[in-house]
Order: C-alpha cells, then sequence, then structure tokens
C-alpha cells in the first residue's frame, strides 16, 4: 500500500508531504538559532564593553551577495523544472552548489585569518559567539550543499521515473537553502555591523 | 515479538516480497517494528534507570555501609569494599533522571505508543517518512549508547545532576573524556532523534488521516500525540543550542555559563569569564518544562483510551479534552522560570511565571475532571489495563496538587530542592505516567501479538506496584516538609531537623526493593504470553478505534489495512441507545 500525498497536495491541508515536513522542521530551526541569537542578546547586554572591529567586513560583504545570489539560482532551478528544462536545472544547481563552495572558502579564509592571529574562540565572548554562531550555520551550508550535489548528480536520474515527485523534491531543498540564507541575513548585521 | 507471519494475510499485503531478516526486524521501515523497537529498548533503559535508584537507595538507608553481595561488582574506583563513593552516588543520581526521561518514559510514550498505535488509529498504511522514522530510532539508539558508555570512561559519568548546571557542569571532570561530555554528545543525539519523529508525527497525523477522520474525530490519543509532538519540535531546539554552548565551553574553553572571576578550589579559573550560568537555567528549563508535558499527555491519550473502552460509555467532554491540552501546550512555553524561583532573578519575574503557572493547572484540571466524569454511572470492567488507569486517575491529582506550593514563589522559597520536590514530580511521572504506559502495554499488547497477557499476574504486579510507590513517594512528602535537602548523600544523617524523620529512609528503601520484585511479575508475564498466552479475537476489547475495529489482529507487516477504511462519527460511540451491540466503530455507519 503506497504512502498517500507524497506527489499531489492533500486538499485540506494545500500541501505534499514533505513540504509540510519541512516547514515543520524549519520551525525547529527557527526555535535553535532563535536560542542562539537570545544568547547572544544576554552576553552582550551583560557585557561591559562589546568589542567592535574584530571582524572583516567587506569578505563579509561579499559572501552576503554570494549567498543572496544563491537563493535566487536556486528558485531558477526550481522554475526550470517547472518548466520541463532539465539542462537549465542543471546548470541553476551547480551555480548554486558553486555559490555554497565560494561562501565557504571565503569564510575559511576569515577563520584562517583568526587562527593565525589568535583570536581563539576562548578568547573572549564576542569571539565564542562568533564561532558558535557562524560555525553552526557553515555546519548547515555544508548540510545544504550535500543535498543539493545529490540532487544536482545521482539524485537527478528521478527526473526520467517521477519529474513530478523529483521537483518536489527540489523545492522542498530550495525551502530549507533559502533558511539558510535567511539566517546569514540576519548574522551579518549582527556580528559584522551591530 | 514482532509479527506471527500469517499465509493469507502474507501473500495479500506484503507488498514489498520477501525481506531478510535484518530488513524485517533490525533495520526495517515499518512503524509497527519500528514501535516494538522503542519499546523494548526504552523497557530496558526505563529497568536500568530503577536499578541505579536502587543502588542509592542502599546509601540512603544504610548510609556508609557496605553493600553486600553485589556491592563488590561496581569496582574499586566507584564503591570500594562495597562502599559506596559520594562520586559514584552523584554519578547514580545525574544519569538516574537523565536516563527515566529522555531515554526511558518518552521513548516509550512517544517512540513506542505513538509509532505503533498512531498510524493504525488513524487508517494510514505506514508513518508519512518510513525511513526518517527508521532513522529516528537509530539515533536514538545511539545516544542510549553514548549515555551507557559514560559509566565506563576514566572518572565516569555525568555527575552534576540531570538538570547538568554550570558552573560545576562546566568544570567537573574536564575536556573530552569527562562524563559530562558524553551527556552532551548523548543528549545532541537524542535531541536529533526526537525532532526527526516530531516532524514525522505531525505530518502523519495531519496528513494520513482516512477519509472521514476529521480534526475532532481523532481519538484522544492522537491528539495528546499531536500536541506532544509540537513540543517536542519546539521546545528541544533550544536545549541543543544550551548543549552546543557547554560542549564549547568544556572543549574550546569558553566561557558561555561562567562568570568573571569564578573561583573554584581556592583559584580564580583562568576562563576570560563574561559568561552567565542563569543563562543555562533558562535553556535548559524552557525545554524541560514543555518536557513535563511531553511526560503527561500521552498518559493522559493512553488513560482516555481505556477509560472510554472499559467504561463502555463516550468519555465526558471530548472536545474540552482536545482544546484544553491545545491551550496547554501553548502555554507550557511560559512557564519555564518557576523552576527558578530561587535563583535571585526578581520578584517582577518571579509574579509573571507564578501566574502563568497557576493558568496552566487549569487545563490539567479540566482533563483529569473529564476523565472522573466518565466514570460517573458505568458499569466498569476491572480489567489490568482499567486497573492501572484508575490508579493513574489519583495518583496524577497527587502529582498535581502538590505541585501549586511549588508554583506560588513564596511557598517554593521553604519547598525549593527538598524531598517534597522529588515526591511531588514522581507523583506525576511513576505512579502517574508509567502507570499509563503500563495501561497501554496490557491494553495493545493483544494486538501487537494477538495474544492476551496474563490477567490474575497483571493484578498481582498493579497491587503490588500500586501499594509500593506509595510507600516510596508519600514519605518523601514528609521529608520535605520537615526541610530535608533532595542532594544529600547521607540521606540526612547530620542534620538536626531531619532526625524526626531518618526513619523513612529505610522504609522508602524496602519499598523500592518490592516494588523491583513486582516488575519481575510483569517480565515474567510479558514473555509468557507472548508465547503462551491465551490467542484474542480480531477485536479483542470490542472497541471504537480503528486499530482494533479495522486492522487485522495481530497486524500484517507494511500496509496495516486489507482496505484503508473510511470513518463515519466519532471515536467514543459506545452504548449507544438503539443499536444493535454496545460499540459501534468508526469505520461502520451507525443505524439512524
Amino acid at each position: 500500500m503506497e504512502i498517500p500525498y507524497t506527489i499531489a497536495a492533500r486538499p485540506d491541508t494545500g500541501l505534499f508531504n514533505a513540504k509540510m515536513g519541512i516547514w515543520l522542521f524549519l520551525a525547529s530551526e527557527v526555535m535553535l538559532f532563535g536560542a542562539l541569537f537570545t544568547t547572544y542578546i544576554l552576553l552582550r547586554v551583560g557585557a561591559p564593553e562589546w568589542p567592535h572591529g574584530e571582524l572583516d567586513v567587506p569578505l563579509a560583504t561579499i559572501n552576503t551577495a554570494v549567498l543572496i545570489s544563491s537563493s535566487i539560482t536556486m528558485v531558477m532551478a526550481w522554475a526550470s523544472l517547472m518548466m520541463k528544462q532539465f539542462n537549465k536545472y542543471k546548470l541553476y544547481m551547480g551555480l548554486t552548489i558553486l555559490a555554497g563552495v565560494i561562501f565557504l572558502v571565503i569564510k575559511a579564509f576569515e577563520y584562517g585569518h583568526h587562527f593565525e592571529t589568535g583570536e581563539l574562540p576562548s578568547k573572549s565572548t564576542f569571539l565564542a559567539i562568533y564561532f558558535t554562531m557562524t560555525g553552526l550555520h557553515g555546519l548547515h551550508v555544508v548540510g545544504g550543499m550535500i543535498v543539493n550535489s545529490y540532487f544536482w548528480g545521482p539524485g537527478s536520474r528521478m527526473w526520467k521515473t517521477e519529474p513530478a515527485r523529483f521537483t518536489n523534491r527540489v523545492e522542498v531543498a530550495g525551502l530549507y537553502w533559502h533558511f539558510v540564507d535567511l539566517v546569514w541575513i540576519f548574522l551579518f548585521p549582527v556580528l559584522y555591523l551591530l | 515479538m514482532t509479527h506471527p507471519v500469517h499465509a493469507g494475510a502474507h501473500t495479500d499485503l506484503h507488498h514489498h516480497g520477501e525481506q531478510s531478516f535484518w530488513r524485517q526486524y533490525v533495520f526495517s521501515t515499518d512503524h509497527k517494528v519500528i514501535g516494538i523497537q522503542y519499546g523494548i529498548t526504552s523497557l530496558f533503559f526505563l529497568f536500568f534507570g530503577f536499578t541505579l535508584m536502587m543502588l542509592m537507595r542502599w546509601q540512603l538507608a544504610y548510609p556508609g555501609e557496605a553493600l553486600p553481595i553485589i556491592g563488590s561488582i561496581f569496582g574499586q574506583d566507584n564503591m570500594p569494599d562495597g562502599i559506596m563513593l559520594p562520586e559514584f552516588y552523584n554519578q547514580l543520581g545525574a544519569m538516574h533522571g537523565t536516563i527515566m526521561v529522555f531515554l526511558g518514559v518518552v521513548p516509550l510514550a512517544v517512540g513506542a505508543f505513538g509509532n505503533y498505535v498512531v498510524p493504525l488509529q488513524i487508517g494510514a498504511p505506514d508513518m508519512a517518512f518510513p525511513k526518517l522514522n527508521m532513522t529516528s530510532y537509530w539515533v536514538y539508539f545511539i545516544g542510549g549508547i553514548t549515555m551507557l558508555g559514560s559509566f565506563f570512561i576514566p572518572g565516569g559519568a555525568a555527575q552534576s545532576g540531570w538538570t547538568s548546571y554550570p558552573p560545576l557542569s562546566d568544570i567537573t571532570v574536564p575536556g573530552f573524556w569527562g562524563g559530562q561530555t558524553f551527556w552532551l554528545i548523548g543528549m545532541v543525539f537524542l535531541i536529533t532523534s526526537s525532532l526527526l519523529g516530531s516532524v514525522n508525527f505531525i505530518v502523519t497525523i495531519m496528513q494520513l488521516r482516512t477519509k472521514g477522520l476529521s480534526l475532532m474525530r481523532l481519538p484522544f490519543f492522537v491528539w495528546s500525540q499531536l500536541v506532544t509532538a509540537f513540543l517536542l519540535l519546539l521546545a528541544f531546539p533550544p536545549l541543543e543550542a544550551a548543549g552546543v554552548l557547554q560542549l564549547m565551553d568544556r572543549i574550546a574553553g569558553t566561557s558561555f555559563f561562567l562568570p568573571s572571576g569564578l573561583v573554584v578550589s581556592g583559584q580564580i579559573i583562568p576562563n576570560t569569564g563574561g559568561g552567565n550560568p542563569l543563562l543555562w537555567q533558562h535553556l535548559f528549563w524552557f525545554l524541560a518544562h514543555p518536557e513535563v508535558y511531553v511526560l503527561i499527555l500521552p498518559a493522559m491519550g493512553i488513560v482516555a483510551e481505556v477509560i472510554a473502552n472499559n467504561t463502555r460509555k463516550p468519555l465526558w467532554g471530548y472536545k474540552s479534552m482536545v482544546y484544553s491540552i491545545i491551550f496547554l501546550g501553548f502555554i507550557s512555553f511560559i512557564v519555564w522560570a518557576h523552576h527558578m524561583f530561587l535563583t535571585g532573578m526578581g520578584t517582577a519575574i518571579s509574579a509573571f511565571f507564578q501566574t502563568t503557572t497557576m493558568i496552566i493547572s487549569i487545563p490539567s484540571v479540566i482533563v483529569l475532571s473529564c476523565l472522573f466524569i466518565s466514570l460517573y454511572g458505568s458499569s466498569m470492567r476491572f480489567n489490568t489495563p482499567m486497573l492501572f488507569a484508575l490508579a493513574f486517575l489519583p495518583m496524577f491529582g497527587i502529582g498535581g496538587l502538590t505541585g501549586l506550593p511549588l508554583g506560588l514563589a513564596a511557598s517554593d522559597i521553604a519547598l525549593h530542592d527538598t524531598y517534597y520536590v522529588i515526591g511531588h514530580f514522581h507523583y506525576v511521572v511513576a505512579p502517574g505516567t508509567i502507570f499509563a504506559l503500563f495501561a497501554g502495554i496490557y491494553y495493545w499488547f493483544p494486538k501487537a501479538t494477538g495474544r492476551q497477557m496474563n490477567e490474575p499476574m497483571g493484578k498481582l504486579h498493579f497491587w503490588g506496584s500500586f501499594v509500593c510507590m506509595n510507600v516510596i513517594f508519600f514519605p518523601m512528602l514528609i521529608q520535605g516538609l520537615a526541610g530535608v535537602s533532595r542532594r544529600l548523600y547521607d540521606g540526612g544523617q547530620q542534620y538536626a531537623h531531619a532526625q524526626g524523620v531518618l526513619y523513612l529512609n529505610e522504609v522508602m528503601s524496602i519499598g523500592a526493593w518490592v516494588m523491583c520484585l513486582f516488575q519481575f511479575v510483569f517480565i515474567i508475564n510479558f514473555f509468557m504470553s507472548m508465547r503462551k498466552g491465551k490467542k484474542v479475537e480480531e477485536n479483542h476489547w470490542h472497541a471504537t478505534t480503528l486499530e482494533w475495529a479495522a486492522a487485522p489482529t495481530p497486524p500484517v507487516p507494511h500496509g496495516n489495512f486489507k482496505t484503508i477504511p473510511e470513518v463515519h462519527h466519532g471515536p467514543y460511540e459506545y452504548s449507544v441507545p438503539g443499536q444493535a451491540k454496545d460499540y459501534n466503530p468508526q469505520n461502520e455507519p451507525m443505524k439512524a
């Protein structure tokens, strides 16, 4: 017996199973990062002074642009599938993954610079929360890239057998990717600018 | 324990074809097999956690005396010559709480009963994401192994209480190879597992309900699982964040929870400081208070099913009960700081949280009142599940009422951290939730195996446990009112104010050990009935809900139903006047 609503939406909820699943998962992610942002506020309010200018703002600005572009290409990838243009899907999904790689490389340069100058998490509360939040966000980027790479590579074979289901999968992966992007859009001003 | 394969049903429904032993029983994606895996594992952990407590009770009853016969097996590091060291006592205490809550009760209530019963009750062929379901079991399993393994590392398991308050938890046995690090890693696994599970439950209940099963026709058990899943989904991530922060403190040398100038053993510790120990308490209780409702809601669900079935009456106030637990789910997110009245967070905040705490008692009282009123005027069937369900009502009642003085900031000042607190929440969880879980086991055992558990042995198990539970936990309330602290390694021998109630330590300990004997009755009954129990008919309890009315007993692997049932009316249409029989299954239309 097949599990219903893996492809079509259930009329009374308006969602297929995986889409409801990812929204719920993202709700829990909001609570996870919400707790960390709360921690940030509490530590900063309690600190006698808060360091400024320790982070590389230009690099982070580039990274913000990179991630926002990757969200756009992710939507284009999904839209290409909706228009049955598989080659374009491959191109846009590939660009999305590439943007993820660029983001992580830039982040690695930033981290490397901090480690060289001895700015470790144990040095100050600010660096501790900086490394924890960006580190956890980085892990989320890696997770998203693994999923995207699978759908770009071996997972895309499903396009030939079940195109509607494959399109759904890419949509769900896209929702997650937008969330990862959104977290960074909060992290960037909070850690780098304020 | 899993499904005896019946040739006829097997060929009809088993669309996956023949599967290897491993795919069928170990790495199965069938919700019923996973439910049973959860059940067996969590029952093992419940007994293990109980064993830790029985060891502690020896030290409390006979402080500093050597434990005879088995005392030597715990090693010279923990119990030299059979005499328990304080460090080992602390490990037992911390791990008893952790194991009972996170590895025993919640996986049994949600992982086992939820997995097994929910898809059957809503007429679904399986959970919405079967592979995710399997993953969540195995992640839970790894978390459990991590917790158990921590007993065997140098320095032993976590010893900062199940709440793991810093600064103590940050600095005891520091570094990676400390029990606390294992505790944190284990918790991250357990949180991930329950996160995957809760997504799966919500999607399953919302998406896979069969035709005609509107939300207000769901059995109350399904409702309780739905609200529980939302609590797990939204309350656990902050603890995951807190766990990551504490891991950073322990491994990367950060100071999230360490204030500036912290003095340990006469020396200022080298960390940068600037952290806040109260931050952990807020993040921890933000999870752990909703967690209390995760412990109690599925229990209420099971009790409601068993009571409606055995009173042969509809539940009184089904809709009020549903609205109550939804309201309870929301409010449970804004009561957490009533665990922190004595931390000096200020009277204004205390006043807010004591108000929300008083408000949240209302929905629980509504549910309990509805269940009590449901009993009125019925001719009950006093079988074993019903006895456990009936005992749940007054026991949970005592647990709830003893909580009121703790929820008010003024009276909590006297009672905080005494044995009164332990008595209170154990009345909620032990003779409350665990009795409901026993009711569930006796009630759905015939569903899973096609055989009934032995009734006289079940009744012996019930009466023995019922008496012993009260012998163990009622004296705790008395000791607590006398002011005995809950954290004393010797049970309070050195305190003048404790002298009058010290004799109760021995009473409670003997109660605990005798209760263990009655649990063996259950274990023997469980395994014996699996092979030799009386065979039962399809709808053994003459129940109305789909798991009994529409699915074969014992159920078939993968698929659940011969044809997907359609639902025509509410879940508890018992003894409706003018109908042919005293129960009207949800999948059969009633006579007009």
